[in-house]
């Protein structure tokens, strides 16, 4: 798929676009799909709560929760040798609003709350870094041709022939496991992998509309290189890095998680959604809630990017005559 | 075609070169730069100086990294002798590098877990395949319907859940709920192709719903780019069936990205499918890869990283050659 530039004259009118599609910006025709796609709006309103729990989540916890490591063992069923939590579906009552988490009794509600926040800085902080390094790579690539494309490609085919969570895991095992320090880790292997996705559509869309003729005009009244990067080619690569990034932050999300599953994520005590869907494998025979509650957390948040996502691609899409 | 080959071998063969000395350099270069010594996670944590000193001697580790990288391409090709005074220990070639761990070479490690995984991807595989282009086929071919639009919105929800987490839900309901699976340990197919079966079982399915989602997504696409083109209009015009059209004309298009992610994720995923295996307790090349992690068990995770990017490696290779089949229009690239 395509995303063209933003000139409004190669905008063709579709059978619903009547004709006041004339005059109007990419931006403005895009909005006007997206509002009629509900699927896609949901997931954009589901997106922005997601943010928001995140961005707020000392304030709800305050409210709703309880501290994050705070034991609660009176919570523990003493006579199922102290494992699952009092109290049918994982100790789910008013007071712990998704259950505690067996064993320790740490309410499972503030768990996720952080989790959230563990999960979308990573996974948001690693797309920034994908996006920049894309972008570069990319415009470079493809603007100035040559051997430099041909070695930008080469690396972009040879970082996705990586095994990747193999190299990554590997890669994260051997440097120490300090918070802060395991938190940048996993941001730099995880924009580290992904940017070549970003960078191989910007190299695609600069290939094509460095040869359209107002580059080409630019050109003649005496404009640079930087200047035509910056002020004609970026703002017509908007749309498809837009589309990407917010492809690529779910696919983030989800290797964030399996990283923290596999043990090689933020340490604890910071709260991972990853991390308690590994905790919960030893005990989702007798506690199931406790596994299902961060499972569906990732799935919820996932799915949520994946529908915003593809709902933008098909409203930023000036071929698609839905 | 020939021309074409040679060249396609020589670019491997160059990039598995490249991603050996990364991966290389990588894991000898980053315990020294986080101030580790690597001989010491070789060794125990009771371990003397002197203990550690003979270990760094024998695996070369006090040599510089040039001089390792050349043993241990050396190793790969033609095996080497791995010395330290008294105890010669041999590591045959393809020699991957040495577990001390396990006191075994890498290789045969690996040679060890690789049916696991092979059972593992080739099953799934085969139901991906089938259920995700049938499911992106249909879907086109009614695009808009309520069927098109039901299908392709639980295939964005199939690509939305991890592994790791329908994996826990079908063992809770299926093994643990309904007993209609056996938990246990995996059996070889040739011991018991029933029990192997009943094993893997879970596995295949839950790998082949988020990848069959991804490829209903992708046939579906893919068909209905190609729906639009001249050719196709060419071929209704020539009076053509509707069947000739979708089953010859159009799906040759749909063949060739579908060739490409397909080889893509096969490599992938014989390089060990880490986290399903380890969701279903697979002993495969991935579960090998992650118990090395926690015991930091280095030259397993080197071989094994290595390995998985062989596969890829030669998958995408494959596929190059495949593509040169499909599409004539490549060897004249």
């Amino acid at each position: 798929m395509t995303v063209g530039p933003v000139t409004p004259s190669t905008e063709t009118p579709s059978a619903d676009e009547p004709a006041a599609v004339e005059g109007r910006s990419l931006g403005r025709i895009a909005w006007a799909r997206l509002r009629r796609d509900r699927v896609a709006l949901d997931g954009g309103i589901t997106v922005l709560l997601l943010i928001l729990v995140a961005a707020l989540a000392p304030l709800i916890n305050r409210v709703f929760g309880h501290p994050v490591n705070e034991y609660h063992q009176d919570r523990i069923d003493p006579n199922l040798g102290g494992i699952p939590p009092v109290g049918t579906w994982g100790g789910i009552s008013s007071e712990f609003l998704l259950g505690v988490q067996p064993v320790t009794g740490r309410d499972l509600f503030s768990q996720i709350l952080y989790g959230a926040q563990t999960s979308l800085l990573i996974a948001f902080a690693a797309t920034v870094l994908a996006v920049v390094i894309g972008i570069v790579v990319g415009v470079s690539a493809g603007f100035f041709g040559g051997w430099l494309d041909s070695l930008f490609s080469r690396f972009m085919d040879l970082i996705l022939a990586f095994p990747l969570i193999l190299f990554a895991i590997a890669l994260i095992s051997v440097l120490p496991p300090t918070r802060a320090f395991r938190t940048a880790v996993m941001i730099v292997v995880i924009g580290g992998f992904s940017w070549p996705y970003i960078g191989r559509i910007v190299r695609g869309q600069t290939l094509s509309l460095r040869e359209r003729e107002f580059v080409e005009s630019a050109r003649s009244i005496g404009a640079g290189n930087v200047r035509i990067i910056v002020k004609e080619l970026l703002p017509n690569l908007a749309a498809p890095i837009l589309v990407y990034a917010t492809l690529i932050i779910p696919t983030n999300i989800l290797f964030e998680a399996a990283l923290s599953f596999l043990g090689v994520g933020v340490p604890p005590p910071t709260p991972s959604w990853g991390r308690l869907l590994s905790d919960a494998v030893q005990y989702y025979e007798y506690d199931p809630t406790y596994m299902v509650v961060p499972g569906m957390a990732i799935f919820v948040t996932v799915l949520a990017f994946n529908l915003f996502g593809d709902g933008l691609r098909d409203a930023l899409d000036p071929k698609a005559n839905r | 075609m020939t021309h074409y080959i040679i060249r396609r071998v020589l670019t491997s063969a160059v990039l598995m070169i490249i991603i050996s000395m990364v991966t290389f350099g990588v894991f000898f270069m980053v315990p020294k730069l986080a101030g580790t010594n690597p001989a010491e996670l070789y060794v125990g944590k009771q371990a003397t100086p002197a203990d550690v000193a003979a270990t760094a001697r024998k695996l070369g580790l006090d040599q510089p990294v040039t001089v390792q990288y050349a043993r241990f391409a050396k190793g790969l090709v033609a095996g080497r002798d791995l010395d330290d005074g008294p105890n010669r220990t041999h590591c045959a070639a393809p020699c991957f590098g040495y577990s001390f761990r396990n006191d075994r070479p890498v290789w045969p490690l690996l040679l060890d877990r690789l049916p696991v995984t092979v059972s593992l991807a080739v099953g799934a595989a085969v139901l991906w395949l089938a259920g995700g282009v049938l499911a992106g086929v249909v879907s086109a071919l009614r695009r808009g319907g309520p069927l098109d639009r039901t299908m392709m919105v639980l295939a964005l929800a199939g690509v939305s859940l991890p592994v790791y987490f329908t994996g826990l839900l079908a063992q809770l309901v299926f093994v643990h709920t309904l007993h209609w699976l056996p938990g246990g340990e995996y059996v070889n197919l040739a011991d018991d192709p029933a029990g192997w079966a009943a094993k893997l079982l879970l596995g295949w399915v839950t790998l082949a719903l988020l990848y069959a989602a991804a490829y209903a997504r992708l046939t579906r696409a893919q068909m209905l780019e190609t729906v639009g083109e001249d050719y196709i209009r060419t071929a209704r015009a020539k009076g053509l069936r509707e069947r000739t059209v979708i089953g010859k004309h159009v799906m040759r298009s749909v063949l060739t990205p579908l060739v490409t992610i397909f080889g893509l994720d096969i490599g992938g995923l014989l390089g060990g499918a880490i986290l399903t295996e380890s969701v279903f307790g697979l002993p495969g090349i991935g579960r090998l890869s992650i118990d090395a992690v926690n015991t930091k068990d280095l030259p397993v995770v080197l071989g094994v990283t290595l390995f998985g990017a062989l596969f890829i490696v030669l998958a995408n290779f494959i596929v190059d050659l495949l593509y040169a089949v499909i599409d004539p229009r490549v060897r004249l690239g």
